[in-house]
């Protein structure tokens, strides 16, 4: 099956952001990761386990009247680092977004560590985390040492 | 370097260089021999959190080196009690010295410091996390009394998940090609995280809750107290307290040269009886704290300990 029949699963938006290629069955993670919930009230559709030549499966959301900002982007890199991020403007991609997952992410996560010096909220140096592993994803804090993997830093998104 | 924060910070080249510099410093740490090395610098003593020898043997290094010390003093007198924070506190000891030797209750708290400032951060414990400077004493301590680091076979006993001596000495240990022993109650066993990262480095080790059986063809047993401040439940702390209590009678059948250290202060750790054998050295390794310190803050400052130390200096 084309790509290009996957993406007509659903309709063709009109202005907002298309995230193509997140790995099969992440797609809910990356919705709680850009913090799309019930609360959020413009449209969003997603599509799982569709057919995919590159990936064999993959995941697809649409968000409707929302682009996706560079601190979005950040996040998503942990959960989907190859997803492709396509900003859509009147019906067209009018911008292709890079997500670039780092050697550390900065104010995306928060150290699990209820001791860390970052737990003090009133302390002004930034959330530092350095990724130790890609696959499977695992985190470092660069203060205190604590890791984490996908599973626990979902909740720790900031 | 810009400090020194965990172990990671010293190559073992680095490591080894500091304690030939030890070595050549230990009469000036005596008082035998007067050298100013130091003289004209400030090193600032942040202690967030109740120490005896770091602190002392912090400032006792510095002062026989020529050097001079400002203490935050008590944390219920200082700005901390009103709130400032460890940031703020930084910025302001950053200005007034040359160095800080610092420790915290939170672990991470030296490295947050060492972003933020500019001069040297020496961290002297961090929660439950690091204590390289005590680690670079138990080298010392080591290869005094064995001549060497390399392929030791070590005992690290008692409270591995709180005690941070040990979470750093075990990586230095690791990158001499040490066989480790971890012996400890289970609740109180090596972090998982540093287990599997020593292992990703090549370490042998064995886990066990028996002390006593693995001491006959140990080369250092290295007993730790039972951190109880760091228990938030008292019953927890309860079943563990007292799980190792080191005699005289256990001492039969080691090695001759086998050492037994501490990072002191002991509670019931090791029987009193066992100051007066040949193998107790957890004195000896406490004075050490000062000829280590010595050597890492002439490293950290720039400043070249001389190769013969009693030609540079002056008799007392």
């Amino acid at each position: 099956m084309s790509n290009e029949h996957s993406m007509r699963r659903v309709t063709a938006i009109r202005n907002g952001t298309v995230i193509d290629h997140i790995p099969q069955g992440h797609a809910l993670t990356v919705l709680d990761m850009l913090g799309i919930d019930d609360k959020t009230s413009v449209p969003v559709s997603l599509v799982m386990n569709v057919p995919s030549k590159k990936m064999g499966a993959k995941d697809i959301i649409k968000v409707e009247d929302r682009e996706l900002t560079q601190a979005e982007l950040d996040r998503l890199a942990l959960v989907a680092p190859d997803a492709h991020v396509a900003i859509i403007r009147a019906y067209t991609v009018a911008e292709k977004m890079i997500i670039n997952l780092g050697d550390e992410v900065v104010n995306v996560v928060r150290c699990t560590m209820s001791n860390c010096i970052t737990a003090n909220p009133r302390e002004p140096l930034p959330h530092r985390l350095k990724v130790t592993s890609r696959d499977p994803l695992e985190l470092r804090c660069h203060y205190c040492g604590r890791t984490q993997n996908l599973d626990e830093l979902v909740k720790n998104v900031l | 370097m810009s400090g020194l924060i965990t172990m990671d910070d010293l190559t073992n080249e680095e490591i080894l260089e500091i304690l030939d510099d030890a070595e050549r410093l230990l009469p000036v740490a005596r008082g035998e021999l007067y050298l100013p090395l130091l003289q004209g610098r400030i090193l600032g003593n942040l202690f967030f959190e109740p120490s005896t020898r770091t602190r002392m043997s912090f400032e006792t290094a510095m002062k026989r080196l020529g050097g001079d010390v400002v203490n935050l003093g008590d944390v219920k007198t200082s700005s901390v009690v009103k709130g400032e924070t460890l940031f703020d506190t930084i910025q302001m000891v950053d200005g007034y010295t040359d160095i800080i030797a610092m420790r915290h209750p939170r672990q991470g708290a030296a490295q947050y410091a060492q972003d933020s400032a500019r001069v040297p951060i020496l961290n002297g414990g961090d929660g439950a996390g690091h204590h390289p400077t005590q680690t670079m004493l138990d080298l010392f301590t080591i290869r005094q009394a064995h001549g060497k680091l390399e392929g030791l076979k070590v005992i690290l006993a008692g409270d591995l998940r709180y005690g941070r001596t040990v979470h750093s000495l075990s990586h230095a240990l690791t990158r001499f090609d040490c066989e480790l022993i971890f012996a400890s109650p289970d609740l109180l066993r090596m972090p998982p995280e540093i287990v599997s990262d020593l292992q990703a480095h090549g370490a042998t080790i064995t886990e066990t809750e028996d002390l006593y059986s693995m001491m006959n063809d140990a080369d250092v047993v290295y007993m730790t107290r039972i951190q109880k401040e760091r228990f938030s439940d008292e019953d927890e702390y309860a079943k563990v307290a007292g799980a190792y209590k080191l005699h005289t009678n256990h001492l039969s059948d080691v090695k001759a040269n086998m050492i037994i250290m501490h990072p002191l202060p002991r509670v019931d750790e090791i029987h009193p009886s066992v100051d007066d054998t040949r193998h107790a050295r957890y004195f000896e390794q406490a004075f050490n704290g000062v000829v280590a310190r010595m050597a890492l803050l002439c490293k950290l400052l720039g400043v070249s300990v001389p190769k013969d130390v009693k030609k540079s200096g002056s008799e007392l």
